[in-house]
């Protein structure tokens, strides 16, 4: 058994305590694995594999499924999260142009963790606000009633407090 | 309406999402703040959804004697003034109250019974919810209804699925009730992935209690003892909301083992969906809650027989399930009232997309769309002419407008072309390009294909491929006859929902709007000049004042110009993003 620290400063639940508290029911695995990426941010690879000893399942079955829901990151996030709504309201209300700003405020496109580590960009189908179209979600906050400008505010925003002083 | 008794001011803050992305936390804490220390009288209370997004944040004050003002477009700083004003000595402040004609035309074509109490319970407290005559319907059923008489008031209502396919909620209960095992379960599908619908997840967050009780009745009446509330986890307040919904039901003796002292034990369990829109099919969603990759199975055997760990298995919608309790209580021939002939009682629709009005609304089936778009809606928010809607996101499709007065019912809106679907209304205007449209949807469900069925995960693709080359000013004459041929042949060998619905974004615009594809194909031209490779930006220079603000936001260095100079632009690097035109103030860039 390993027992080593997985993720350098990551919380004190371990993956043998996250499979342990859902096990006691049938299909347990998507609940562990939403579990381990909520206190890891992602999945790492040794999850996987403990995973998989735990709950007797082949690793590669493991892996489709973490690979066949777009819930689910192999790699680590950057230290913000913005999610690009390309909703049908979205999509009509401007949502390419609030990403190409979003992308020039970044350095990257979506699917990408910019360089410096502070923001993972993510494109996702619907977030659900379409009477605030176009609309972002960073972390938790969604941002609604955007234009290329005021997005790109946001960002240079939060860039700005995270600067050292 | 359940109102407050004392006599006292109240105060509601719209805290679903929609409200709570526009700010509306600040305007529930700026107001919690300054009521503590004006020491007035004053109830405050969180609601869910009222339905009018547009004017979010939204705030109701309802006086002592019931009258309500609505305040649309809150924000902080208007919050002092209406607490001194409005609160403290009676005047409603009317500069900023969404005037009273506006709410009547809002709501007189509406008739609410999914949402009765959205907006007007505060969703985290059972309390208000037994005030709202909350599980009198689960009592009555169990106190006084055989569950075969459940299932014949449901049958007798014409309840059908909300779903989309419609099919009837209690003739599914029935199969479900008649297959013989001990161990049953009742699923309720609230994997909402249709881009551009939002029904249930305000349900959810509005009134979650209606939607357990309805899955009570569902339990009891088929003989289930179990059930899973399968959401989406991109809802994570409709999962916050259902969590405390449970646990105060579980509490108050609403779940359990011998519920309310009756020979009915049911307990309801959360499953979170991990991101994959096929899993809104039922025997994807099945797969996906025993913890497998959620792909779909062939049919028979149906759920009813053989569903959730091999046991019957009933599957619904979070609106049927909503309907229930109503329906119990108030008696088939209440709900049959409204509605048609074949689809009865109301649906609820997340209007969206370019409509003035944009919310979310409950209509009696029957309504046109005319009425939806221009009567609730207020017509397009952009003042450009209505040009389309589409109903039933990637699975429907596009209904022109001069179909507008079609009736909002199953069977008028699947003669289109299109299907009812879950929900989703999209209001577009002269700016749309209906290519643009069936592509972005192909892109959709060829993105979210789980990959069985081969017509589904590569025809699906070769349909973009085509649409894509359309838009990009080097479509071929053939590209219609074959977008139509792969069309029939994806619907027909694909085994789920998804596939056999995917082309029909692309039939319906083929259907009523070939001219723009023709004029794409030959003459290279975009009419609602939104595809990229047909148009062309340029400054216009007697308007251009030259304060560069094109320039900062152009990502390839097009636009280029000396300060107080007209700039112009390279269309050798211009990639036609639109920023430039976008950021302008002066409407100094045109597009041709």
């Amino acid at each position: 058994m390993v027992t080593e620290t997985l993720v350098t400063g990551a919380p004190e639940l371990s993956i043998d305590t996250i499979v342990h508290k859902h096990n006691v029911e049938p299909g347990a695995v998507i609940p562990v694995l939403q579990e381990i990426q909520e206190t890891y941010g992602h999945v790492p690879p040794i999850a996987i594999q403990r995973v998989a000893e735990h709950l007797n399942i082949p690793a590669s079955e493991i892996y489709g499924i973490v690979t066949f829901y777009a819930q689910f990151r192999l790699e680590p996030l950057g230290k913000n999260l913005v999610k690009v709504c390309h909703g049908t309201a979205c999509h009509l209300g401007g949502a390419e142009m609030v990403a190409e700003a979003l992308s020039q405020v970044t350095g990257v496109r979506e699917g990408e963790t910019s360089a410096d580590g502070l923001f993972t960009v993510e494109r996702v189908a619907c977030l659900g606000c379409c009477s605030l179209a176009p609309c972002v979600m960073i972390n938790d906050e969604t941002h609604g009633r955007l234009t290329p400008e005021s997005v790109s505010k946001v960002v240079s925003e939060m860039r700005r407090a995270e600067a050292p002083a | 309406m359940p109102r407050e008794k004392d006599g006292s001011w109240l105060v509601r803050v719209g805290l679903a999402s929609c409200g709570i992305a526009a700010g509306g936390r600040k305007v529930y804490h700026a107001f919690k703040a300054q009521l503590g220390d004006s020491g007035l009288d004053v109830k405050l209370k969180q609601t869910g959804c009222l339905g009018m997004c547009y004017n979010e944040v939204l705030v109701e004050v309802a006086s002592p004697r019931n009258k309500s003002t609505f305040y649309g477009k809150v924000t902080p700083d208007r919050v002092p003034r209406i607490i001194s004003e409005h609160l403290a000595q009676g005047k409603p402040v009317t500069e900023w109250a969404i005037p009273d004609g506006e709410i009547t035309g809002l709501l007189a074509k509406q008739k609410r019974i999914v949402l009765r109490n959205c907006g007007l319970i505060d969703p985290e407290a059972i309390a208000d919810y037994l005030a709202a005559d909350g599980y009198q319907a689960i009592e009555k059923a169990i106190s006084s209804l055989s569950p075969q008489d459940v299932i014949d008031e449901i049958t007798r209502a014409g309840l059908r699925g909300r779903g989309g396919a419609g099919f009837p909620t209690g003739i599914k209960w029935g199969f479900a009730r008649k297959s013989p095992s001990r161990q049953k379960y009742i699923v309720c599908n609230a994997d909402e992935g249709d881009p551009g619908a939002f029904m249930d997840r305000s349900v959810l967050e509005s009134d979650p209690h209606s939607v357990i009780e309805g899955m009570l009745i569902a339990g009891y009446a088929v003989g289930a003892s179990e059930g899973y509330i399968y959401v989406r986890a991109e809802y994570p307040l409709a999962i916050r909301r259902l969590e405390i919904a449970l646990a105060e039901a579980r509490e108050a003796g609403f779940i359990g083992d011998g519920i309310r002292g009756y020979d009915f034990d049911f307990d309801i369990k959360i499953r979170q969906g991990a991101g994959a829109f096929v899993c809104g099919e039922e025997t994807a969603l099945l797969m996906s809650i025993e913890g497998r990759r959620g792909m779909p199975r062939f049919r028979p055997p149906f759920p009813a027989q053989s569903g959730l760990w091999g046991k019957p298995t009933t599957i619904n919608n979070v609106e049927t399930l909503a309907n229930v309790a109503w329906i119990i209580r108030h008696g088939a021939d209440a709900y049959s009232a409204y509605g048609t002939e074949k689809s009865k009682g109301t649906k609820v629709f997340a209007l969206a997309g370019k409509v003035a009005r944009g919310g979310l609304i409950e209509v009696p089936m029957g309504i046109t769309l005319r009425e939806v778009v221009f009567d609730i809606g207020g017509g397009t928010s952009s003042g450009l002419e209505f040009k389309a809607i589409q109903i039933g996101g990637p699975s429907g499709g596009v209904i022109p407008a001069r179909l507008a007065d079609t009736p909002v019912d199953y069977d008028s809106v699947t003669k289109t072309g299109a299907i009812m679907g879950s929900g989703g209304l999209i209001v577009m205007d002269e700016s749309s390009c209906m290519i643009d449209i069936a592509k972005f949807f192909l892109n959709f469900t060829q993105d979210e294909s789980c990959g069985k069925c081969t017509f589904c995960r590569i025809g699906t693709l070769r349909m973009e491929e085509i649409l894509k080359r359309i838009t990009e000013g080097n479509g071929r004459e053939e590209d219609i006859a074959t977008l139509e041929e792969l069309a029939q042949n994806v619907k027909r060998a694909s085994l789920c929902g998804l596939g056999q619905t995917a082309p029909n974004p692309v039939l319906t615009t083929i259907k009523y709007f070939r001219d723009e594809y023709q004029e794409h194909i030959v003459e290279k031209k975009c009419r609602a000049k939104k595809c990229q490779a047909l148009i062309t930006y340029e400054i216009i220079p007697e308007k251009c004042p030259g304060c560069g603000l094109c320039a900062k936001y152009c990502p390839t260095g097009a636009v280029t110009g000396e300060r107080k100079q007209p700039f112009v632009i390279d269309q050798e690097k211009c990639i036609r993003c639109g920023l430039c035109r976008n950021v302008c103030r002066l409407d100094a860039v045109s597009v041709r």
